[in-house]
């Protein structure tokens, strides 16, 4: 799960991470009070409007705007609510923008990146850290991989101090700059390990000139980034709640509610699959065959009749459609269940468009007798012998 | 001979009153696995459905049962106490089927069971299989229906997990007379690749799913390492799906330690980078785990790729010359 930046930065700030006075508004009357109070609070005249959407390529896109009036601000959030913001991580008709987060500006000397991940190669947590700071993280590690520092965290100890004050070092830091850092890194592992996160950065965390009471220069938190496992949220009761469903797929909610894993993709050919990996696997099957996968979706082992229904409901409502492909390989999931909520769905929606079904594994006589019997009602389905004569089979019927 | 678990193994079923619990208790007994008892905490002295004896502590279950195997159903946030608790009791194979195990938990229940297992020969060592995976089998001769358990599928297998059990072959059933060893990242993606080493004419000595977590017990190389001291593996078939380097790293071993023949698929050839498809570990972030790098590896260490999903057989056969 992902939260929002100005989430983040309030986690960041509840585990002791100095961040800038900021505030959230979602509407364009709110931006010149909000700018007033975040100036006022830091003693500044520059501030930044950010859009708040789950995607990135914000700055590019005109979504992240310096202001140095309550009337710039008043602008660039008009600009920013009333307009979808389109960048290369959005889908290309862009996103709607609900939430501001207006933050004071602060001067920056210099800019550091800062992450805790999961390291699946050492099974452990690891620190990451980098003197490239507010760059994608990726193509520093892929241009200059020593220009990345990592530490292995202990999975009962949590980070050390000592391994903290190992990376501020080698990030150059010096003097009262150090201890800051140092705490920020034990706040970023604490918060990851507490939390249940799957990704907790800062992006930049940034040093600034030095100011009154710190002569050497304030460490601070610009941008945050944090995604949780969805596996633990059972247990984070208050990350569970910072979930925002507008940012989500209307249909994957839907499919959620009745535990379908959905994914929508750009495709013609629907398929309706039992397990992920033979979910993938009759994607990339489909494409290989000259088709293009429409979505992704897993209905699992202990999927009813009702929810398989729902799944055949989900495809069929994506105008892109023009075929459908279920390949089930019954191990807990019944090959009659299956049978059954495609003949509700035929009576329901109706198949309009080819179908093609292939069964196998547990009750898959019953399976096909079910399919047999309702053939005159579903003119445009045809069984398939096995998983690549499904494939061909759905390809050449949407061309 | 097979890998893990045999018609000797005894095992038990944590979870063994839920309702997953029960009904694979069913299925495993019907296929003829030694199921000796479960725990259920506070249902100890009682009996399941099947008449097993359940007991309150896993300590209890192996001490009165002999028990050396446990399936676990327990729910995702007792599941990782309950690998843990086996592990005391000192069962030598953990199968943790339960989907949705939280990361944090694994993270720590794998560092446990890497101190236990320290300075132990491969033989010796409590091994974790799973969580999030369909199980482990090594199926045996059929011998009968399999529809209770006093007529079981086969009377010299064991089946331990969700897995459909009468797709699997024995060698001594199979077309070529030889079977090969089964390792995947997923489940039902295995039930397609066993059912097409069967068709093709090949058995399986044991089919281990591995599980499609990020952090989860044993990986591809603790199996194929098995694989490759097992006399009656001819080959191995291994699944793999995007996320991770865990396939560039077992292809990497087996080039320096395998002599069998090898074949390999990879899963997600067409996966939108940054999307969680469904297993928490299939997800290509940063440019790493894809699916066309994994392949290119296998294929630079000596593995025969299945080109489609419907290939694995085929694939499998050729590597083995027989295609």
């Amino acid at each position: 799960m992902k939260v929002h930046e100005y989430q983040a930065r309030e986690l960041l700030a509840d585990a002791g991470v100095p961040v800038p006075p900021g505030r959230v508004i979602e509407s364009v009357e709110d931006a010149a009070a909000a700018y007033k109070a975040v100036t006022s609070e830091a003693g500044v005249s520059l501030a930044v409007v950010k859009a708040q959407v789950h995607a990135g390529g914000r700055g590019k896109a005109g979504f992240v705007k310096l202001v140095r009036t309550p009337e710039e601000a008043t602008a660039a959030a008009r600009h920013m609510l009333t307009h979808r913001m389109i960048s290369p991580q959005t889908p290309p008709e862009g996103l709607e923008v609900r939430k501001l987060l207006i933050a004071a500006g602060v001067s920056i000397a210099h800019e550091y990146y800062l992450a805790v991940t999961t390291d699946r190669a050492t099974r452990r947590n690891i620190l990451i850290a980098s003197a490239e700071g507010g760059v994608e993280i990726e193509k520093v590690a892929a241009e200059n991989p020593d220009a990345i520092l990592k530490e292995p965290i202990h999975p009962l100890m949590g980070l050390q101090p000592h391994q903290a004050r190992r990376v501020a070092f080698g990030l150059g830091l010096s003097g009262k700059q150090v201890g800051q850092a140092v705490r920020v890194m034990l706040a970023l592992a604490g918060a990851y390990d507490r939390l249940d996160c799957s990704l907790a950065e800062i992006n930049p965390l940034i040093v600034t000139p030095p100011v009154g009471d710190h002569p050497d220069g304030q460490v601070l938190a610009i941008d945050a980034k944090f995604n949780f496992d969805d596996n633990a949220l059972f247990r984070q009761k208050r990350v569970a709640a910072m979930f925002d469903p507008a940012e989500e797929n209307p249909m994957e909610l839907r499919a959620q509610r009745f535990g379908l894993n959905y994914i929508a993709l750009d495709g013609t050919i629907g398929c309706l699959v039992n397990g992920a990996g033979l979910a993938m696997a009759t994607m990339d099957i489909i494409k290989h065959y000259g088709g293009e996968p429409a979505n992704f979706l897993d209905v699992g082992g202990s999927a009813t009749e009702e929810a398989v229904t729902e799944g055949f409901r989900i495809i069929l409502a994506d105008d892109a459609v023009r075929g459908v492909l279920v390949n089930i390989f019954g191990g807990i999931m019944r090959c009659d269940v299956i049978a059954q909520a495609i003949v509700n769905a035929a009576k329901e929606v109706g198949f309009t468009v080819p179908l093609v079904v292939r069964l196998e594994g547990t009750n898959v006589e019953e399976g096909r007798r079910i399919l047999q019997a309702a053939k005159g009602d579903i003119p445009t389905m045809q069984p398939a012998t096995d998983l690549a004569d499904a494939a061909r089979k759905v390809a050449a019927a949407v061309g | 001979m097979a890998i893990f678990i045999d018609a000797d193994t005894r095992v038990i079923c944590q979870g063994i009153t839920g309702s997953f619990g029960a009904l694979h208790t069913k299925g495993c007994l019907h296929y003829g696995t030694k199921l000796v008892g479960g725990v259920t905490p506070g249902k100890g002295g009682s009996a399941d459905a099947n008449g097993l004896p359940i007991y309150d502590t896993v300590r209890d279950a192996a001490g009165a049962t002999g028990a050396d195997a446990t399936m676990i159903f327990v729910p995702p946030p007792f599941a990782a106490d309950a690998v843990l608790e086996a592990a005391d009791a000192g069962l030598r194979v953990i199968c943790c089927i339960t989907e949705g195990v939280p990361v944090r938990d694994m993270v720590r229940t794998r560092a446990a069971l890497d101190e236990i297992n320290q300075g132990r020969p491969a033989s010796e060592r409590q091994v974790l299989i799973g969580p999030n995976c369909p199980g482990v089998i090594t199926p045996g001769p059929k011998s009968g229906s399999g529809e209770s358990a006093s007529d079981p599928y086969t009377r010299s297998g064991c089946k331990i997990g969700i897995m459909p059990g009468y797709i699997h072959t024995h060698a001594s059933e199979a077309e070529s007379g030889l079977a090969v060893g089964i390792v995947s990242r997923s489940g039902t993606l295995t039930y397609e690749a066993v059912w097409q080493t069967s068709n093709a004419g090949l058995g399986q000595t044991t089919c281990v799913g591995i599980g499609g977590d990020p952090v989860r017990g044993v990986g591809f190389i603790e199996c194929l390492e098995r694989f490759q001291a097992d006399p009656d593996t001819a080959g191995v078939l291994m699944i793999g799906e995007i996320g991770g380097t865990d396939e560039e790293e077992a292809a990497a071993w087996a080039k320096a330690h395998m002599t069998k023949p090898l074949a390999a698929f990879i899963a997600g050839r067409t996966a939108p980078p940054g999307r969680r498809m469904g297993h928490a570990g299939a997800i290509i972030a940063g440019g790493q785990g894809d699916a066309e790098s994994k392949i290119a590896a296998l294929r630079a260490n000596g593995f025969e790729i299945a080109e489609t999903p419907a290939d694995m057989g085929a694939a499998m056969a050729r590597a083995m010359g027989l295609g």
